[in-house]
């Protein structure tokens, strides 16, 4: 165990100029592409989407492909609730997301970058636009054969899923695709794809140009370098931070509670509620609960019943309803507090429910179902009572 | 030509003429008709070659896609906890009542649709709404009011 003081730090939102960062990008080039991927696994970086894969091995999976198209893509449909790093990230730094990209281009074999918004964050359109067009034509200048485009969703949840969001760029519903292969065999128009979360780009960036030693000295062990999180809820200080990874939820609360905290709900909606007597031995990180980086803050103010009813209510209207158990799950974890709260069923039913919220974490289709028993079983078991009186 | 399918067309031109264009031509479209009209998608079906049928599921699918008629500009309250905590209720009520309508309806001059929406990514700063693309952050019931009774000035 490392006992070292983690801290709040700066490296994602230091301002860059186009020209530093096409500097990085042509420095970083002139390695080979193999010894680009052996830097970031090196490096520790994990996605920062919330689901953690190392994004070294998903780069190196990508260029053992053997074909002549692959892409990258930048999966900006952020929609986690609670969530909402990456909208200050395209907003302010953008060109670091637009220099990971190239650079994972160039390891991978690509040569088209695409990067998904979502429909929600459109007014950050012709801003990116612009930016997107002068790296570009900088990049052409400078002879690397890459070039970025920008979609858009329209207002799915589920797109953040990475083969839903395929689907949708290609024009259908987006509904998920059965994995395996994953996207680094078949992903985008079915061809080898490099999907990774906006902050993740950033820190390829900031990787290649601060060296990987020193993002190595960031964080801990398990979960290396830093992570932008999204603080909002009853908290005097809602925004956005960056802080290293391992911090012990207990300190995390200390600076950002108002000293009532009852619960934070860490990961967004499909995340796990923590309550106040765990705290102390809750490792914000990979060995204790990974993160998007959402931070939900509920005081004693707050009725986890009704934080639970608005979860669910978000999961039925965004679940696709492609296959039964998140369907149905949902509908039927909604209906269930619902009743028990009325008092037509007894207590013990929460049980049943999570026996059902157990079953859609092994035989629902995509993360969206499987996550639900994150948030339900966590707040059902520590705030049992709150669901039922 | 009606004047959507020269716009469609226009559209197709501008995205090409795949399957992978479809969202983009029909986001193209919502912006100018504000909705998907029956008519809109079998004309983007011919000149994409696809099914109508296949046209309406994906256009079904999106919440920003819609296919009912909407008024001219889209309001869209964040509902989602953050948001939630932060007295979402108040400010749709107070919308309900200075545009005189419930949310999902529109107003009769057709100038406003009222929504509500999942987690808009400003929980730092609810509520919020979207009126559009349009984003106001930190708003209240008499800001909120102030806003709309902006925009219907505007659009006069």
């Amino acid at each position: 165990m490392e006992n070292k003081i983690l801290k709040k730090v700066d490296y994602i939102f230091q301002e860059s100029s186009i020209n530093e960062i096409i500097d990085v990008v042509s420095k970083t080039l002139t390695k080979s592409p193999d010894d680009i991927i052996l830097d970031i696994i090196d490096s520790g970086l994990k996605g920062r989407g919330g689901a953690g894969f190392p994004t070294g091995l998903k780069w190196k999976f990508t260029k053992n492909e053997d074909n002549p198209v692959k892409y990258v893509i930048c999966n900006a449909d952020e929609g986690e609730p609670g969530t909402f790093k990456d909208r200050e990230i395209l907003d302010t730094v953008a060109i670091k997301v637009l220099g990971g990209m190239t650079i994972c281009g160039y390891s991978i074999g690509a040569k088209e970058g695409y990067i998904y918004l979502r429909g929600e964050y459109n007014f950050l359109l012709p801003k990116l636009n612009k930016i997107v067009d002068d790296f570009n034509k900088q990049l052409k200048s400078k002879g690397i054969d890459f070039n970025i485009f920008l979609k858009s969703g329209s207002g799915a949840y589920i797109c953040g899923e990475e083969s839903a969001l395929f689907e949708s760029m290609e024009g259908k519903r987006g509904e998920p695709r059965n994995k395996p292969p994953y996207p680094a065999v078949s992903g985008y128009n079915s061809k080898p794809t490099v999907i990774n979360n906006v902050e993740t780009l950033v820190y390829v960036t900031m990787i290649c140009k601060m060296g990987v030693e020193r993002f190595k000295e960031l964080g801990t062990k398990d979960s290396r370098g830093s992570k932008v999180f999204s603080v909002s809820g009853d908290t005097p200080t809602p925004g956005i931070y960056e802080l290293e990874l391992g911090m012990p939820l207990a300190d995390f609360i200390e600076d950002f509670g108002d000293g009532d905290t009852k619960a934070v709900q860490v990961g967004g909606a499909s995340g796990h509620c923590v309550p106040r007597k765990h705290l102390k031995e809750t490792i914000i990180g990979f060995e204790g609960i990974p993160t998007g980086g959402s931070m939900m803050i509920f005081n004693s103010t707050r009725s986890m019943y009704n934080v639970l009813h608005d979860y669910l209510e978000f999961f039925n209207e965004e679940s696709c309803g492609q296959c039964t158990p998140c369907r149905v799950g949902c509908q039927q974890l909604l209906k269930g507090i619902e009743s028990v709260k009325k008092g037509d069923r007894k207590p013990q039913y929460l049980d049943e429910l999570k026996k059902l919220a157990n079953t859609m974490k092994v035989a629902a289709k995509c993360g969206l179902g499987q996550s639900v028993a994150n948030p339900f079983n966590s707040i059902v078991d520590n705030f049992r009572e709150e669901i039922i009186y | 030509m009606s004047n959507i399918e020269t716009l469609i067309k226009t559209l197709v031109e501008k995205h090409g003429k795949t399957r992978n264009s479809l969202m983009p031509v029909l986001q193209g479209i919502v912006k100018e008709e504000h909705f998907l009209s029956e008519e809109a998608m079998i004309a983007v079906a011919k000149e994409l070659d696809l099914s109508a049928a296949d046209v309406y599921g994906t256009a079904s699918f999106y919440t920003f896609l819609d296919t009912v008629p909407r008024g001219k500009n889209i309001i869209r309250i964040c509902k989602t906890i953050s948001c939630h905590m932060k007295g979402k209720d108040e400010i749709i009520e107070a919308l309900e009542d200075v545009l005189k309508i419930k949310v999902g309806e529109t107003t009769h001059d057709k100038k406003f649709t009222l929504l509500t929406a999942n987690c808009l990514g400003w929980c730092h700063k609810g509520p919020v709404m979207l009126v559009n693309d349009e984003v106001f952050p930190e708003i209240n019931q008499q800001k909120a009011v102030e806003i709309i009774e902006g925009i219907a000035k505007a659009s006069k």
